[in-house]
């Protein structure tokens, strides 16, 4: 009999389709498994809307519950649960070592480009906190770019939503 | 068509096509940040669009695909400040400072909706929305900081100003001028609002386009 945990697990070994080196599970889209008369029921959240790769996760993530002998059911919600604070403190590890700067936490009111601009941010190749925004949208909607005055290196930030 | 499936199809419909227009500047931008921005910046409300026509399709009992192409141009419902085709950089700043600034107006009477759907949809695409209202207000404060940006945003403002007006209900109306003013430091013309429903020829060129692939290859074909 497969377990939520078996899922879980299962889940974990899914890339992000656009940044490989964290999991949906990492990334905390993922937002409930159930299992009831041996049917597998995800309920999954992507971190934009506009994501083009939808499908393709909602196949990833029924073909890892058929390897475990299990019928998936993804259900993708809408609504207000997820943002990058639900990234897991792994996943945040796992962007830095590739490259990208982890967002910053969510303020509690509203966020704007004051706030943006002012953010530190380490360069995740030299570390050096002499970085500034280069533009608040990067190559896929999730990122933005910045630069790093010390080592010159333009590098991409993961965004706070 | 229930009073939520007819609002949120306008909606959908404002996103679908200022989606298509900001996809326009794909290439051929002022500087390349821009190209990359307002690509993103399109694909985001793209992906809102489609939210939303799935919301209204599970009412219609159809989806979301047919209800952004199979339709006539006529049957659209969005305003005619998205289906304008600006290829100047000022107007381009100026709809996209107004069309932020009222579409947060909107989202704001949404995400208090007791539908939780509709709220929550409303609230996701508003925690993206901040990042085009960022660039925006970003854009403006460019544009305002020399005598030569100040004098093209005033004038593209002018022009489209009854087009921004369209885009609200007319409660919402005053709010946005309050906004717009306040931002502008200066009073602005009192005039009619282009309504929805009336539609610019240039909508029909867009939807000749957008539409094209679908038109020659229609739903169920196999690619």
């Amino acid at each position: 009999m497969v377990t939520v945990d078996d899922v879980w697990a299962a889940l974990a070994e899914i890339p992000d389709p656009e940044i490989p080196v964290i999991s949906l599970v990492d990334l905390g889209v993922i937002k409930d498994v159930e299992i009831e008369d041996g049917k597998v029921r995800i309920e999954f959240t992507p971190t934009f809307m506009g994501c083009p790769a939808l499908e393709p996760m909602q196949r990833a993530m029924e073909a890892k519950v058929d390897e475990l002998g299990a019928t998936a059911e993804v259900r993708v919600v809408l609504d207000d649960s997820w943002s990058t604070d639900s990234i897991t403190p792994e996943g945040r590890e796992k962007l830095r070592l590739a490259g990208f700067a982890p967002p910053t936490p969510r303020p509690v009111g509203k966020l704007d480009l004051v706030q943006v601009q002012r953010a530190t941010f380490r360069c995740p190749y030299c570390g050096s906190t002499d970085t500034k925004l280069e533009n608040l949208f990067g190559p896929t909607p999730c990122r933005s770019i910045r630069y790093c005055d010390a080592c010159r290196q333009p590098f991409e930030q993961f965004k706070t939503l | 068509m229930s009073e939520r499936a007819d609002l949120l199809l306008a909606i959908a419909d404002d996103e679908l096509v200022l989606g298509w227009r900001n996809s326009e500047w794909t290439g051929i931008a002022p500087f390349l940040e821009e190209d990359v921005a307002f690509s993103s910046i399109a694909q985001n409300e793209i992906g809102h669009a489609r939210a939303l026509y799935e919301l209204v399709a599970e009412e219609l009992g159809t989806t979301a695909d047919e209800l952004a192409f199979d339709r006539k141009p006529e049957e659209y419902r969005c305003s005619p400040l998205v289906e304008l085709r600006r290829l100047e950089w000022a107007r381009t700043i100026a709809r996209h400072w107004l069309y932020e600034t009222a579409d947060e107006m909107r989202l704001a009477a949404l995400k208090a909706s007791d539908d939780p759907e509709v709220a929550g949809v409303a609230a996701k695409m508003d925690r993206e929305e901040a990042y085009h209202r960022m660039h925006a207000e970003m854009w403006v404060d460019r544009l305002l900081s020399s005598d030569e940006g100040r004098a093209r945003l005033s004038e593209a403002i002018d022009e489209l100003w009854p087009y921004a007006l369209g885009v609200l209900d007319e409660e919402l109306r005053p709010e946005l001028r309050q906004r717009a003013e306040e931002r502008l430091g200066r009073k602005l013309p009192e005039v009619e609002p282009v309504p929805r429903g009336v539609h610019e020829a240039e909508l029909a060129e867009l939807w000749e386009e957008m539409t094209m692939v679908r038109r020659s290859a229609p739903a169920g074909t196999q690619w």
